[in-house]
């Protein structure tokens, strides 16, 4: 089966558990992380992951976890399906 | 090929930081087969097919919104100017079918349904003048309804009798809105070569040449090009040009993306992409940032219209890259009160009603959203629209009148819109008067430029 991607991004203060519980959240979700990322910039932790949402029933579903999950760390969590990036940046 | 982390941080940025947003999902009705010489039947049909045409507008939007990350800002309908659809109808009966328009946007959820209009650019017919008539009170009765009157083109010239009936219209759209400041008119647009396929308001309606439904897409995103531009503080004017190009390459690229999902996702063909600089009050969301970025201390000063050309030219020359069905009328909007550097200019005395006339020649529409003394009188409205309308004529391009006289306000003063809309310091019209020139009526001809085949 194709491949359906959507790329998370998590910015906000750097504190401990921030991996563990985004990553909890994706499996319960069934989503498999295919690629992470994460640097400091200016203070503001900043990871990007780029995962697999092919098995993914429900993404407003998820949306609504990940909201939890950030409200929960004071982050700012986003999911996007990857094909924006792809348009913007790649002809 | 794989992402670069730092391609994935620039779109985020420019979504989170910079407002990109898709300004409006419009969705082009044809309402030619809701015509019945029995107007309630007419009226019940035209409820019922924007209804159900539009009815997933809203939440396939949403949903589209949710999964891209990219905020969809309004949901819009555009249909067949309405004048095409009065026949024999009642001054009375075109504000009831106004007040149906309404309630249609209201029950969908959509924030404005366009094509409250007539094209009068050559003559009047009987529908045109009963829907002219009814402007006034058609637009201080309803919330949602925008219309838009074209009175010139460069292929027939310019309808001075249209005109004329203009300036007294605007007069009394904001007499009868008087204690909202002659809110009324912010839903009115007088064109000059108006575009079928326009998504932006108020000036959008679904033209005759257009098919049955369609999805067309306007994109803004004047905070991205501003701060593109301000990590190139030391460039040359060439490459100015490249920097805008390239970022509204990228803003279109994601503007056509979503349009054509969200077309897929309601089963309709996707018309245009519409890139236009379409400011907002918020924080750096402004064109008149971008001209003083170029290197303006205000906006109104010696050069504003050499900057503002460049960067027009600039947006169109990225949009025409990056799709190839760009439309509507892709360019930079400088509308007053939308635009807190715009304000600015004004309140510092940089920029004069002279001036943005004159910007006019080089941005996509014309004057736009400017609010004006309660006592300017309508001919010197009609003249102010005359004038509008020349340019455009001579020039070949779209141009438009959208100013708002408000009643019992005079110089200086500041008016409240609300919302997008925004606010803006009222400006003084010419004292002299124009009555003669605008009571002569009847046609200018076509220029020279109209002369083509």
């Amino acid at each position: 089966m194709e491949q359906k991607r959507a790329v998370v991004s998590v910015v906000g203060k750097d504190q401990i558990g921030i991996i563990a519980k985004v990553t909890t959240c994706l499996s319960e979700n069934k989503m498999n992380v295919l690629d992470i990322s994460q640097t400091i910039l200016q203070d503001f932790f900043t990871m990007m992951m780029i995962v697999d949402v092919s098995e993914a029933e429900d993404l407003a579903k998820l949306h609504d976890d990940l909201d939890k999950v950030s409200q929960e760390l004071g982050l700012k969590i986003d999911i996007q399906l990857e094909d924006i990036f792809q348009t913007m940046h790649r002809i | 090929m794989n992402l670069a982390f730092t391609e994935i941080q620039e779109t985020i940025r420019m979504v989170q930081m910079e407002s990109l947003d898709i300004r409006t999902v419009t969705m082009g009705i044809s309402l030619r087969d809701c015509i019945d010489s029995d107007f309630d039947s007419m009226n019940n049909k035209v409820y019922e097919k924007i209804t159900s045409y539009a009815g997933q507008l809203r939440p396939v939007a949403e949903q589209v919104e949710k999964e891209y990350g990219i905020p969809i800002i309004n949901k819009r309908i555009s249909i067949t100017p309405v004048a095409e659809l009065l026949g024999h109808a009642s001054k009375d009966q075109a504000v009831q079918l106004a007040k149906t328009l309404d309630k249609a946007a209201r029950d969908l959820g959509v924030d404005f349904i366009g094509g409250y209009s007539a094209l009068v650019h050559k003559g009047i017919t009987k529908g045109d003048q009963t829907l002219l008539e009814a402007l006034p009170e058609a637009l201080s009765v309803t919330e949602r309804v925008c219309a838009s009157v074209s009175v010139a083109t460069t292929r027939t010239g310019i309808n001075m009798d249209a005109v004329k009936q203009m300036g007294e219209i605007i007069k009394e759209a904001s007499e009868l809105t008087k204690d909202a400041n002659g809110i009324a008119c912010a839903k009115l647009v007088v064109f000059c070569n108006p575009v079928e396929d326009n998504p932006f308001m108020a000036g959008a309606f679904h033209g005759t040449g257009e098919g049955e439904a369609v999805i067309n897409v306007g994109v803004s995103g004047p905070g991205v090009v501003l701060n593109a531009l301000k990590r190139h503080s030391d460039a040359d004017l060439g490459e100015i040009s490249e920097v805008i190009k390239r970022t509204v390459f990228k803003i279109t690229r994601a503007g056509e993306m979503i349009g054509r999902v969200v077309a897929e996702r309601l089963s309709l063909p996707f018309g245009i992409m519409d890139l236009s600089l379409a400011p907002t009050n918020a924080m750096n969301d402004s064109v008149a940032e971008i001209l003083e970025e170029i290197g303006l201390e205000r906006v109104g000063t010696h050069g504003t219209i050499a900057a503002l050309a460049l960067m027009n030219d600039a947006v169109k020359k990225g949009g025409a890259m990056a799709s190839s069905y760009v439309g509507g009328l892709s360019g930079a909007f400088i509308p007053v009160s939308e635009d807190n550097g715009m304000i600015k200019g004004i309140e510092d005395g940089a920029l004069s009603l002279s001036k943005l006339e004159a910007m006019t020649c080089v941005c996509s529409v014309g004057l736009d959203m400017i609010a004006l003394t309660g006592d300017a009188s309508a001919s010197s409205l009609s003249g102010l629209i005359a004038d509008e309308m020349a340019i455009g004529m001579i020039n070949k391009k779209t141009t438009a009148v959208r100013v708002i006289p408000v009643p019992g306000k005079s110089e200086g003063e500041m008016v409240e819109f609300g919302g997008l809309l925004g606010r803006a310091p009222v400006m003084g019209v010419n004292p002299f008067s124009s009555e003669k020139l605008i009571n002569r009526g009847g046609r200018i001809p076509a220029p020279l430029q109209a002369l083509i085949n």
